[in-house]
């Protein structure tokens, strides 16, 4: 009766819900973006510590559901290494898997998880909403993102 | 203008809500392969075929602009909006229909008293005062008008999780030079009921102007605008099986005859001259342009329709399941409801320990159970009680016990899913 629930929190979401990885303020971080949802209340502010263009290390802090939650984490888990060019693409391809339930190559093995997203179109932007704090940390943006 | 079928008010007698709730073409559907239990009716409303007939029945033959016309149709088009205005008095117990205004809901009509009355009386120094359970639309509209004036807000403070007001508080902040307050009536978030009648005469001794928000009383129980002693008062008509888009402002017709108008444009001119216009009187000031007629024709069938049932016993009925699912859903383990446990308004708000309410939603929904997850327009409220959203199941007349059952259920069967959540 729950296939489509079970598609969507699939258990490596609900565990990275659970125990959110790198769910801390960075102390060496030297970048760091709001992402804000103002319809739903989901608020989750990213640390990055860039060296150079290559994301040495990730956090992040806030509140919001288990789909914002798990995807924080598991970005956070991902970013470690990239470039800020990679971490682009990566959003893209995320973008396409959260709005079709595909995309062009496997993203990373972990993120496939967020292709059952797609059959709930209001759980699109708690999924994308910690990506796109994210690309507003390594724009240096100043203004809070939001996905509403 | 009636569209209640006579079967209608024999069935009121009785009340035979089985039968009522068959009067709604909506409620007879599945989704996600469950039969549709609807609990956002504090959203909105669902329509009764009553309402749906007199709008396609008007489309189909009476439509046509008002007040302008000689034609027939305009005549009859004419007939049914200002006759929308005496049902909508006689709903309220207004002294007159030039007291009642027609506007686009609850939210245009607290912005009219805030242009209209706001900008005439309120000079910097002055105080205006709301509740900590407002919706944003009867906090945002007086914060614009105070940004506007120099004028201040004071906030009558909501004590707990129960979630009444603090009425010493009320009484001390009154004395503080208030010139205006605005209040719900029932809370869309808390459910609790206030003491509307006792708060106007309070504010008039103070010589305060009253504004009653009853965007979530007006579908549910009898008001009577004299009794309470209110100078204006707001509601929508989707809220109470209306059409959306269309809703009504009481004001008292001496404090209307006072005032500037809203908006500028047609309908509301006594004569226009190249640089100089003369207003008409109330109610028609206050509405330019060209009207929601259909919505009005909508909303009276509304109106018939609900008093064919009765306004008591649908008071009654919404309030029993409200009573019902708080008892109900303070049994889960974990959860925490707000608003008191009785004397209460049709709706209960509640969070799930560890379960984010956005999470609850979906997970009711695939289970046909249209809830709101949210801060249900109640920023500040959310914030005073130290949580960012809240799950809600508001009820109307037609929603029954078995249906809370169903919740429950449901509500045990996410604490199994998502077991044991640390959270962040």
């Amino acid at each position: 009766m729950f296939d489509e629930l079970s598609d969507l929190y699939q258990q490596v979401i609900l565990d990275h819900s659970k125990s959110p990885r790198n769910f801390r303020v960075l102390p060496g971080a030297n970048r760091s973006a709001q992402g804000y949802n103002p319809l739903c209340g989901d608020n989750i502010t990213l640390y990055l510590e860039l060296d150079g263009d290559v994301v040495k290390s990730a956090g992040f802090q806030g509140s919001g559901c288990a789909i914002s939650k798990a995807s924080a984490s598991l970005l956070t888990e991902m970013m470690k290494g990239k470039t800020t060019g990679e971490i682009r693409s990566l959003f893209n391809r995320m973008h396409d898997l959260v709005t079709t339930g595909k995309c062009e190559g496997a993203p990373d093995g972990k993120l496939a998880v967020f292709a059952g997203v797609h059959k709930f179109p209001a759980r699109v932007k708690c999924a994308i909403l910690p990506w796109h704090a994210a690309m507003s940390a390594i724009e240096g943006k100043q203004d809070p993102v939001s996905t509403e | 203008m009636s569209f209640l079928s006579k079967t209608h008010f024999l069935r009121a007698r009785n009340v035979g809500w089985d039968l009522i709730r068959s009067d709604f073409p909506i409620l007879d559907q599945t989704v996600n392969g469950e039969p549709l239990i609807y609990f956002d009716n504090a959203a909105t409303s669902q329509k009764p075929n009553a309402v749906i007939n007199a709008l396609r029945n008007y489309y189909e033959k009476d439509n046509a602009n008002v007040h302008r016309g000689i034609h027939e149709l305009s005549n009859r088009a004419t007939a049914a909006y200002e006759g929308g205005r005496q049902r909508a008095a006689k709903y309220l117990n207004a002294a007159s229909s030039s007291e009642i205004i027609f506007t686009r809901g609850t939210t245009e009509g607290i912005n009219l008293v805030a242009s209209s009355w706001g900008g005439a009386n309120l000079k910097a120094g002055d105080k205006v005062l709301l509740t900590e359970m407002e919706h944003h639309s009867n906090i945002v509209p007086w914060q614009m008008l105070c940004e506007r004036t120099g004028a201040e807000l004071l906030y009558v403070p909501v004590v707990g999780d129960s979630g009444q007001l603090d009425l010493e508080a009320y009484d001390r902040l009154l004395g503080q030079g208030v010139k205006l307050v605005s209040v719900t009536h029932i809370s869309n978030t808390l459910g609790v009921i206030n003491p509307v009648a006792e708060l106007c005469g309070k504010a008039r001794a103070a010589g305060a102007v009253t504004v009653i928000d009853a965007a979530q009383s007006a579908g549910h129980l009898k008001l009577d605008v004299q009794a309470l002693g209110c100078d204006f008062l707001a509601f929508s008509g989707h809220k109470m099986c209306g059409p959306t888009g269309i809703g009504v402002l009481y004001g008292r017709l001496p404090l209307l005859e006072s005032l500037p108008p809203y908006q500028g444009g047609g309908e509301m001119i006594q004569t226009v001259d190249f640089f100089k216009t003369t207003y008409a009187k109330p109610p028609h000031r206050f509405e330019a342009g060209t009207p929601d007629i259909a919505g009005v024709v909508g909303l009276h069938a509304a109106m018939d329709y609900l008093d064919g049932i009765g306004r008591k016993a649908i008071f009654e009925h919404d309030q029993d399941l409200a009573v019902y699912a708080y008892a109900q859903l303070s049994n889960i383990q974990g959860i925490r409801l707000f608003g008191p446990p009785s004397g209460r308004g049709g709706l209960v708000s509640f969070l799930l320990e560890e379960v984010h309410a956005h999470d609850l939603v979906t997970f009711a929904d695939q289970k046909g159970i249209a809830l709101r997850g949210g801060h249900h327009c109640n920023q500040p409220l959310m914030k005073k009680l130290g949580v960012p959203s809240t799950a809600r199941a508001s009820f109307y007349f037609y929603n029954t016990r078995e249906e809370v059952d169903q919740l429950l259920d449901v509500l045990i069967e996410i604490r199994r899913f998502f077991g044991s959540n640390p959270g962040i």
